[in-house]
C-alpha cells in the first residue's frame, strides 16, 4: 500500500465528496428552509447529466454542453417547484415523500422517453491524460478539474450565503422560518430561486460526474440517498454542514471501498475479507450517519439554535 | 409527597428554570401562579417527564424520578394534564378514557382478543365521564366536543390512570365563567383523594381552591405560603399582582 | 354485516377460482398479487395502523427472500426448517433496525430506516457466493409446492392469515395503543403507555409479515435478486398501502391488486386510441403510475390526510 495509492484515493474520495456538496447544498437548504423532503432531487441530478450529454452531443463541445445544461436544468427546476413542489410546502413529510417519489418515476421515464435509457458522455480529449503532481505521482486532469470546479463552486456559494442579502435572507429562514416569513421576506420568490440554483448544482455535478460515473436512468437515487446522508451528518439547513458532511462521507466511502478490503486481508483469511471487506465499506457512510444520528441528532453543524 | 430541589433548565441561553425548590404535600392542593412566560408549563413538563431536567433533584412518595421516563411516572401515580388540549381526536370520550384506564390495568402486550370484551374498562370509563361531568357523552368523538367538554376530558385522562398527585395545567384555558366554575367543582371533589399541583390564572379558582400557593417569576419561586399571605405578599404583588391589581 | 358477507363471498371466489381457470398465467398472476398484498398489508400495519413511515420495509421483505433461498440453495428443500428460519431472520432485522431507528423521529425516522435498508441491499449484493448483483436462481421450489395450484392456496392462505391477524390485532389491547399513538403519541406516553416498546413491538411484527412475503416471493419466481431490497421497492409498497387506504384493513391487498392489475392491463391489453398517440405507451406504465400517485397526493389529500390527522410536524 504505497502513499502514491493513499493520496490517489484521497483525492478521489475528495473529488466525489466536492460533488456530492453540490447535491446535498441544494438539498439541505430546501430541506431547511422550505421543511420539504424532496426525494426529486436526485432525478434533477439525471437531468443535468441527460441534458449535458444531448448537448455535448448537439454542439461536439464538452465545455459548451455542461454550461448549457446548468441554466436549462435550473429552469426545468424552477418550472418543477412552481407547478408541483410548491404545493407540497404545507402538508406533511409523508405527503412530500409520496408525491416527490410520484415525481421520480415520472421523470425517470420522461427521460427513458426523450432519449432512452442511457446517453454517452465522454470527457474532453484535453483532459482524458493525466497529470504529474508529485514526481513518480500522476492524477487523472479531468478529476482534477473537477477538484477545481467543485472547490469554485463551494467558493462561490459560501460567498453568496455570507456576503449577499440574498444569502443573508436564506440563513434567516434556514434559522428560523417563521420569523423571516413575519419580517416579509418575499417567500415564493426566494424559494423559487433556490430550487433553481440546486437545480443548477445538481446539473453542474450531474454533468462532471457523467463521464466518470455513467449517464443512465435511475442514476439519481443511488446518489441522491447519499445525498441525504451528508445534510443529516452535516445538520439539516447548514451549507458549511454540507460541504463538511460531503467532503467526509466523500472521503470514508471512497477509501473504505479502496482499502478495507486490503486492511481486511491482513487480519481475516482471504474468503472472508474479501466478502466481508467491501460489504462493509459499501455501508460505511450509513453506519458514519447512523452514528451521527445516535450521538448529535442535530447534526454537526445545525442552522438552528 | 413530591419534592423539587435546585431543579434547572436551560434553552441554549434561556434559563427557563432556575433552582426550582417546590413541595407538595399529601392531600393538599397546591396553586403555582406567575406571569406569563414564568415557566409554568415547563416546570411541570420537568415534574411529569415531557422534559428532563438539567441539574436539580425531583422526588416523589420519597422515591427520586428526576431523570425517570414520563410513563414510570405514570404507573406510580403521578399525572398531569395538558395547557393546550391534547386529547385522542378521533375516538370517543369513552375510548379516550378506557385508554387511560387501559394502561394501568394488565399488559397490552395481548394481540388477539377485542378490548369490546372488557366490559370492566368501559365500565370504569363510564364512571369518570360521570366524575367529569361528560355522562352521556360517552359516545361523542373527541373532536367535535366543545371547548369546555375538551378539557374536561383533558383533566379526565389524568385523572383516568387514578394518579395519586395530579398535574394540571390551566384545566380553566379558554373557559367561560360558569365551565370555570364547573372545572373549581371537578377539583373540590377530587381533591379529597388526589393531590393537586394546579397551574393557573384564573384568581378566583386559585384563592378558592389553594390550601398553599406559590409564584414562580422568570423561573425562579419567589414565594411559597397560604393564599392570604401570598396575597399581600410585596414582591409578589410587585412581579404579578400589582400588574393585573392595576390593569 | 355486509362487509362480513362480501370478505366470504370473495374468499369464496378465491378458493374457486384456480378450479374454474386452471391457466397457468392467471393462476401465477394472482398469486403474485397474493404476496404483494402480504407485503403491502405488513408495511400498513406499520405505516398505516403504528404511524411509522418506515421507508425501509424492502429490507425485511429481502431478508425473508434471500435466507430462505439460501436455505434451498445449500440442500434445504424443506419449508417446515427454511420458511420459519427466514420469518425469524426477519423479524430480527426488524428488532435491530428498529430498535436504533424509532429512538428518532420525523423525518429522521424516515432517513435512517431508509439508510438501514440501503445498508442491507449493498451486504446482499455482495454476497458473491450467492448470485451478489446479479442474483440467485433456485433450481425448484420447496417440497410441495411445485405446482402453481399448490403455491396459489398457500399464498392465499397466507394473506388471509395475515388479514384475519391484522383485524384482530386492530380490534385488541396492542392494537388500540398502536393507533392511540398513531393519533397523539406524546399523550399515550403521558397516560402511562411505554411508547417505544410499543412501537418497535408493531414494527418486529411488521417486519416479520414482511419477511413472510418475501420467502413467498422467491419463493415464486424462483428467483431472487438485491433489488428486491431497494429503497425503491419500499416506495413501491408504499405506493400500494397508499392507493389501497392506509391503515384500512384492505388497505395493502386492494393497493397491490390495483397496482399490479394496472400493470398488467397497460403492459398486455394494448389501447390504440393511446398508441396512435404514444406507440410504445406500454413499455412506459410507471410514469401513468407516477402520475396517479401525484394526482392522489395533491388532489384527493383526504385519502392520506384522513387517516394522518395528526399535526404536520411529528
Amino acid at each position: 500500500m504505497s502513499w502514491v495509492l493513499i493520496l490517489e484515493q484521497t483525492l478521489n474520495g475528495l473529488q466525489f465528496g466536492l460533488m456530492l456538496f453540490l447535491l446535498a447544498a441544494g438539498l439541505t437548504l430546501v430541506f431547511g428552509i422550505m421543511d420539504m423532503i424532496n426525494l426529486a432531487h436526485g432525478s434533477l441530478y439525471m437531468l443535468g447529466a441527460f441534458i449535458s450529454a444531448a448537448l455535448v452531443q448537439a454542439t461536439g463541445s464538452f465545455v459548451a454542453g455542461v454550461v448549457l445544461a446548468v441554466p436549462a436544468t435550473a429552469a426545468l427546476g424552477m418550472l418543477l417547484e412552481m407547478s408541483v413542489l410548491r404545493r407540497l410546502y404545507e402538508r406533511d413529510h409523508l405527503s412530500q415523500v409520496l408525491a416527490t417519489f410520484a415525481l421520480i418515476l415520472i421523470l425517470n421515464e420522461a427521460v427513458r422517453i426523450v432519449w432512452g435509457p442511457d446517453l454517452p458522455l465522454s470527457m474532453p480529449a484535453a483532459l482524458s491524460g493525466p497529470v504529474e503532481l508529485l514526481p513518480g505521482m500522476f492524477y487523472p486532469a479531468y478529476r482534477l478539474l473537477i477538484i477545481g470546479v467543485g472547490a469554485a463552486v463551494a467558493l462561490l456559494l459560501y460567498v453568496l450565503v455570507a456576503h449577499t442579502r440574498v444569502g443573508m435572507l436564506v440563513r434567516a429562514g434556514a434559522s428560523n422560518r417563521e420569523m423571516a416569513l413575519a419580517m416579509g421576506v418575499d417567500v415564493r420568490r426566494l424559494f423559487t430561486l433556490l430550487f433553481g440554483v440546486g437545480a443548477g448544482l445538481c446539473a453542474v455535478a450531474g454533468a462532471l460526474l457523467g463521464p466518470l460515473l455513467a449517464v443512465q436512468v435511475g442514476m439519481g437515487e443511488n446518489i441522491l440517498i447519499l445525498a441525504f446522508v451528508v445534510i443529516v451528518i452535516g445538520g439539516i439547513g447548514s451549507i458549511r454542514g454540507a460541504l463538511v458532511g460531503a467532503v467526509v462521507v466523500g472521503l470514508v466511502d471512497t477509501t473504505g471501498r479502496a482499502f478495507l478490503p486490503l486492511l481486511f486481508g491482513h487480519f481475516f483469511q482471504p474468503r472472508v475479507a474479501s466478502a466481508a471487506g467491501p460489504a462493509i465499506a459499501s455501508v460505511l457512510a450509513y453506519l458514519l450517519m447512523v452514528a451521527v444520528l445516535y450521538f448529535r441528532p442535530q447534526g454537526l453543524f445545525p442552522a438552528r439554535g | 409527597m413530591l419534592e423539587l430541589n435546585g431543579v434547572t433548565k436551560r434553552f441554549g441561553g434561556v434559563t427557563a428554570t432556575d433552582g426550582v425548590a417546590l413541595d407538595v404535600r399529601r392531600g393538599e392542593v397546591h396553586a403555582l401562579i406567575g406571569p406569563n412566560g414564568a415557566g409554568k408549563t415547563t416546570l411541570i413538563a420537568q415534574i411529569a417527564g415531557d422534559l428532563i431536567c438539567d441539574s436539580g433533584s425531583i422526588a416523589f412518595e420519597g422515591a427520586e424520578i428526576t431523570r425517570s421516563p414520563q410513563h414510570q411516572r405514570v404507573r406510580a401515580g403521578l399525572a398531569r394534564s395538558y395547557q393546550i388540549t391534547s386529547i385522542f381526536k378521533r375516538l370517543s370520550v369513552l375510548d379516550n378514557l378506557a385508554l387511560a384506564v387501559q394502561a394501568r390495568s394488565g399488559s397490552s402486550f395481548s394481540f388477539w382478543r377485542p378490548v369490546a370484551t372488557e366490559t370492566a374498562l368501559a365500565e370504569e370509563a363510564r364512571a369518570i365521564a360521570a366524575e367529569i361531568g361528560l355522562s352521556g357523552r360517552e359516545a361523542t368523538i373527541a373532536a367535535t366536543l366543545a371547548h369546555g367538554e375538551q378539557r374536561a376530558l383533558e383533566v379526565g385522562l389524568a385523572l383516568a390512570t387514578r394518579p395519586k398527585l395530579v398535574l394540571l395545567d390551566e384545566p380553566t384555558a379558554g373557559m367561560g365563567p360558569e365551565e370555570s366554575l364547573g372545572m373549581v367543582g371537578l377539583i373540590e371533589r377530587i381533591r379529597a383523594r388526589v393531590a393537586v399541583l394546579l397551574v393557573e390564572h384564573d384568581m378566583d379558582a386559585v384563592f378558592r381552591l389553594a390550601d398553599r400557593v406559590s409564584v414562580l417569576v422568570s423561573g425562579r419561586v419567589i414565594a411559597t405560603g397560604a393564599p392570604e399571605a401570598i396575597r399581600s405578599h410585596a414582591e409578589v404583588r410587585k412581579a404579578y399582582l400589582g400588574e393585573s391589581a392595576a390593569a | 354485516m355486509a362487509r362480513v358477507v362480501a370478505t366470504w363471498v370473495v374468499l369464496a371466489v378465491a378458493l374457486a377460482f384456480p378450479l374454474a381457470s386452471p391457466e397457468s398465467y392467471y393462476l401465477s398472476f394472482a398469486s403474485r398479487i397474493f404476496v404483494y398484498a402480504l407485503a403491502a398489508t405488513s408495511l400498513n400495519l406499520a405505516l398505516g395502523y403504528g404511524g411509522m413511515i418506515s421507508f425501509g420495509h424492502a429490507a425485511f421483505v429481502g431478508t425473508g427472500a434471500y435466507v430462505s433461498s439460501i436455505f434451498l440453495a445449500e440442500g434445504v428443500a424443506s419449508a417446515w426448517i427454511g420458511w420459519p428460519a427466514a420469518v425469524a431472520a426477519a423479524a430480527l432485522a426488524a428488532l435491530a433496525i428498529g430498535a436504533v431507528s424509532l429512538r428518532t423521529r420525523g423525518v429522521y425516522f424516515i432517513m435512517i430506516t431508509l439508510a438501514f435498508a440501503q445498508m442491507m441491499f449493498f451486504l446482499v449484493n455482495s454476497m458473491k457466493a450467492y448470485g451478489g448483483d446479479e442474483g440467485l436462481s433456485l433450481p425448484a421450489r420447496v417440497t410441495g409446492l411445485a405446482g402453481d395450484v399448490a403455491f396459489y392456496y398457500v399464498a392465499l392462505a397466507a394473506l388471509a392469515s395475515a388479514v384475519y391477524g391484522l383485524h384482530r390485532l386492530a380490534r385488541s389491547r396492542f392494537g388500540r395503543v398502536i393507533q392511540a399513538i398513531r393519533e397523539n403519541e406524546a399523550r399515550a406516553e403521558a397516560i402511562g403507555f411505554p411508547v417505544y416498546r410499543y412501537k418497535l413491538a408493531c414494527f418486529v411484527i411488521a417486519g416479520a409479515a414482511g419477511g413472510l412475503a418475501g420467502v413467498l416471493l422467491a419463493s415464486h419466481g424462483k428467483y431472487v435478486n438485491p433489488n428486491v431490497l431497494h429503497w425503491t421497492q419500499s416506495g413501491t409498497l408504499m405506493v400500494m398501502v397508499i392507493v389501497g387506504g392506509v391503515g384500512r384493513l384492505w388497505g395493502g391487498t386492494v393497493g397491490a391488486a390495483a397496482l399490479l392489475g394496472l400493470e398488467d392491463l397497460v403492459g398486455s391489453h394494448r389501447a390504440e386510441w393511446i398508441a396512435s398517440l404514444f406507440p410504445n405507451y406500454q413499455q412506459h406504465a410507471s410514469l401513468a403510475v407516477g402520475a396517479v400517485l401525484l394526482a392522489i397526493v395533491l388532489f384527493a389529500p383526504q385519502g392520506i390526510a384522513g387517516a394522518f390527522a395528526r399535526r404536520r410536524r411529528a
